[in-house]
C-alpha cells in the first residue's frame, strides 16, 4: 500500500477551499456475486438497471415518508455545507452533505417532479446514467450516516436516510459494497459479523476468564449460552477478537459479576451489530434482530442488555420494537411471547451504560478511582449514540449516563471542545460500513476534525485517554491516530476504566443482592 | 484476477483458497511489504496456521499475544510487539502472510 500524504493537525478548524473531484473515484471494493445472492440481491447489476432503480425509487420515497420530504424540502441555504468531516477533511465539494443529496435528489426530481419531467435543466434534474450510478457508488460510500448535517439543517434533512436510500437502491439493482455485505452474510449465517465459530468464541471466553482470574483471584465468568440466565447480553463481536474492545468485554463481565444478576452471551446471536441499517435494507436489518429474538425466546431470559456499540444500540433503541418486539411495538405471535417474557420493570432493551451507571445510583459498585489516575480521559460521543438514541429516560441521558460512570471510576476526565461533542460530535470517520482497508484515504482524512479537537484538549488539559462506546470507533481510532502522532493505545472502550477500577468481591463469600 | 507466485488472490492480495498456501508464498506477499520474515514472524504465522486448522477462524489478539508470550517470552507477548512486526496489524497481514481469510467485521 502506498504511504498517503496526511497534513499535520491545523491549530485552528478551517473550512477549506473546494478542491473539485479530490476525492473522485471507483470507490470501495464491490461486492462478489456469491455475497450478493446471499443477500437476496442480484448477483450482477442487471440489465434493465435504471427501470429497476426507478421504481425501486418510487417505491422507497413513498414507504418512507421522510425520504421524500428530504428531498422536496432543502432550500439550498448551505448551512450544512461544513458540517460534514468528509467535506472538512477531503476538501471535496461533493463531500458537502447538500452535494450528496442532491446527487438522489436530482434524479428523484427528474422522475417524481412535474418540473423535472418537463423542464429538467431549469429544476437541476438529472437522469440515473452509468456517470451517475458512478458518483452515487462513490460518494454514497463516503457517507458514515453520522446525521451530525441534520442537527444543523434548518429543516432537520437528514443525509444518513438519503444515503441509506441510495445503497439500497444500488444493491437491488445487483450494485453492493463488499465489505458491508460479506459481513451480513457472515452474521446470517454463522451469527456475528467476524464468522466466529462457537468453538472459537466458547474457547476465547474460558482464556479470558483464566486471565480475569489470575490477575484478580476472583472467579469471573462469561457465560454462553446459559438457560438459566435473566440477561442475554448481545455486544459486538469485536469485543470478542480485537483490541481495545476486549478489555470492555472483561469490564462488563465484572460489572455482572459484582451485580450478582446472572447473565449469558448466545452462541447463536453473538453480535450486536446490524449493518443491515447501513445498506438501507428493512429486511436485511429485521433478520439480524429476529436472530437476538430467536436467542431470547430459546435462552427464556427475562432481560435484553446491549453492549458497547453506536449503531446497534440506535437499532436496539429506536428499530427493535417494531422489529422484533422487543420493547412492544411488532404484533406477530413470537413478538408477543416475547415481551410477555420480558421484566416491564426494566428498560427493554437496556444499555450496558445504563445497567452500570444504575449500579452505581444504587451504591453497589466500589470503585479504586486511583487505579486509573494515570489517565487524563475524554470521551468520544458515537455517532449513532448521540444523534440517534437515548439513555436512562432523562433528557441528553445518552451524553450523561457515559460520563457519569467514567466519572464514578476516574478521577481525571474533561470534555473535548464544545462544538465538537454531543449533539454536535464528529464522527470518527469509520463509521456507516467504511471500517475498510480500501477506504483508508477517506477514513484518516474524515478523522481529522475529531483528531483536531482532540490535539486541543492534549495539549490544554493534557489528556492522553480517549474512551468511547462503539466498536467502530475504537477501531477507527486504533488505525487512524498514529496518522496525527498520537499513541494508538490511548483509546479505550469505556468498561475498559470501569474494569480498571472495580474493586471486585468473591461471590462466594458475599450474598447476591435479591433486589435486582 | 491477481495472483501470487501463480495462485489467485483477492483484491485485497488474501488467498482465495487456504490450501494453496506454502511457506514461498508468505514469503513472496511479506517482500511485497517489505518485510523480511524472521524467526518471530514465523512463530506467529505458525500460530495462526495452528489455531485455524482446529477453529476454523483466526485467534483474538488476545489468544495471540498470550500464545506469543508463550513461545518467545512475556516481553514479546504484547499487542505492541506484534504491530512492530506486522505494522497493518498481528491479525490482518499475519493472516494474510498464514494464508486465512482476513478478519473483518468492526475491527
Amino acid at each position: 500500500m502506498a504511504e498517503l500524504e496526511i497534513d499535520k493537525l491545523p491549530t485552528y478548524l478551517e473550512i477549506p477551499a473546494i478542491q473539485k473531484d479530490s476525492m473522485a473515484g471507483d470507490g470501495p471494493f464491490k461486492a462478489s456475486a456469491e455475497i450478493q445472492e446471499q443477500l437476496g440481491f442480484p448477483g450482477e447489476k442487471v440489465e434493465n438497471w435504471q427501470q429497476i432503480a426507478i421504481e425501486k425509487m418510487a417505491e422507497t420515497t413513498s414507504k418512507y415518508r421522510s425520504v421524500q420530504v428530504f428531498l422536496d424540502a432543502c432550500v439550498k441555504c448551505g448551512a450544512c455545507t461544513d458540517k460534514c468531516h468528509y467535506y472538512l477533511g477531503t476538501a471535496d465539494p461533493k463531500n458537502m452533505p447538500v452535494a450528496r443529496q442532491d446527487l438522489f435528489r436530482s434524479v428523484y426530481r427528474r422522475h417524481f417532479t412535474f418540473a423535472g419531467k418537463y423542464f429538467p435543466k431549469l429544476v437541476g434534474a438529472k437522469e440515473l446514467d452509468d456517470a451517475m450510478l458512478d458518483d452515487w457508488y462513490n460518494y454514497f460510500h463516503q457517507c458514515s450516516q453520522c446525521r451530525r448535517c441534520a442537527v444543523f439543517c434548518p429543516y432537520g434533512i437528514d443525509t444518513a436516510e438519503i444515503s441509506m436510500a441510495a445503497r439500497e437502491v444500488m444493491n437491488v439493482i445487483g450494485v453492493g459494497q463488499k465489505y458491508s455485505n460479506q459481513i451480513l452474510g457472515r452474521i446470517n449465517k454463522i451469527g456475528n459479523n467476524l464468522g466466529m465459530p462457537e468453538p472459537a468464541l466458547r474457547d476465547t471466553l474460558l482464556d479470558l476468564e483464566e486471565e480475569i482470574e489470575k490477575e484478580t483471584g476472583v472467579a469471573v465468568k462469561l457465560p454462553l449460552d446459559n438457560k438459566h440466565a435473566e440477561i442475554l447480553m448481545v455486544t459486538p463481536s469485536a469485543d470478542f477478537f480485537a483490541e481495545p474492545h476486549i478489555d470492555g468485554l472483561i469490564g462488563y463481565a465484572k460489572v455482572f459479576h459484582q451485580s450478582g444478576v446472572t447473565w449469558t452471551m448466545s452462541s447463536y446471536a453473538s453480535e450486536a451489530a446490524n449493518f443491515g441499517m447501513f445498506i438501507g435494507s428493512y429486511e436485511v436489518m429485521r433478520k439480524g434482530a429476529l436472530r437476538i429474538r430467536k436467542a431470547a425466546l430459546d435462552l427464556g431470559v427475562s432481560r435484553i442488555v446491549v453492549g458497547e456499540c453506536g449503531h446497534a444500540w440506535r437499532v436496539a433503541y429506536s428499530f427493535w420494537n417494531t422489529l422484533s418486539g422487543i420493547g412492544g411495538g411488532a404484533s406477530d405471535e413470537y413478538a408477543l411471547k416475547l415481551q410477555k417474557q420480558l421484566d416491564s420493570n426494566y428498560p427493554q432493551p437496556q444499555h450496558i451504560i445504563e445497567f452500570t451507571y444504575d449500579l452505581i445510583q444504587k451504591g453497589i459498585l466500589t470503585f479504586d478511582k486511583t487505579k486509573n489516575d494515570h489517565r487524563k480521559v475524554t470521551f468520544h460521543d458515537s455517532c449513532n449514540v448521540a444523534r440517534g438514541s437515548n439513555m436512562g429516560d432523562i433528557e441528553n441521558g445518552q451524553f450523561i449516563l457515559p460520563r457519569e460512570v467514567i466519572k464514578a471510576a476516574c478521577n481525571h476526565f474533561v470534555d473535548m471542545p464544545k462544538a465538537t461533542i454531543k449533539a454536535s460530535t464528529y464522527c470518527c470517520g469509520g463509521g456507516g460500513g467504511l471500517l475498510t482497508d480500501d477506504l483508508i484515504e477517506l477514513r484518516i482524512k474524515g478523522a481529522m476534525p475529531r483528531m483536531q479537537a482532540l490535539k486541543q484538549s492534549q495539549e490544554n488539559d493534557g489528556v492522553n485517554t480517549l474512551a468511547a462506546i462503539c466498536a467502530i470507533c475504537k477501531s477507527q481510532f486504533s488505525k487512524v491516530l498514529p496518522n496525527y502522532d498520537f499513541d494508538p493505545y490511548m483509546i479505550v472502550s469505556v468498561h475498559q476504566l470501569v474494569s480498571d477500577a472495580l474493586v471486585l468481591s468473591d461471590k462466594s463469600e458475599t450474598k447476591a443482592e435479591d433486589s435486582l | 484476477m491477481a495472483e501470487i507466485l501463480g495462485v489467485g488472490v483477492d483484491e485485497e492480495g488474501y488467498l482465495l483458497k487456504i490450501a494453496d498456501w506454502s511457506e514461498e508464498i508468505a514469503l513472496a506477499m511479506a517482500a511485497e511489504d517489505d518485510i523480511e520474515l524472521s524467526a518471530e514472524h514465523w512463530e506467529v504465522i505458525n500460530f495462526l496456521r495452528e489455531y485455524f486448522e482446529e477453529y476454523e477462524f483466526a485467534p483474538a489478539v488476545r489468544i495471540l499475544t498470550k500464545a506469543i508470550a508463550k513461545r518467545l517470552g512475556n516481553d514479546k507477548g504484547n499487542s505492541r510487539y506484534l504491530y512492530s512486526l506486522f505494522p497493518y496489524g498481528p491479525a490482518k497481514q499475519g493472516c494474510r502472510f498464514a494464508g486465512l481469510p482476513k478478519p473483518t467485521g468492526c475491527v
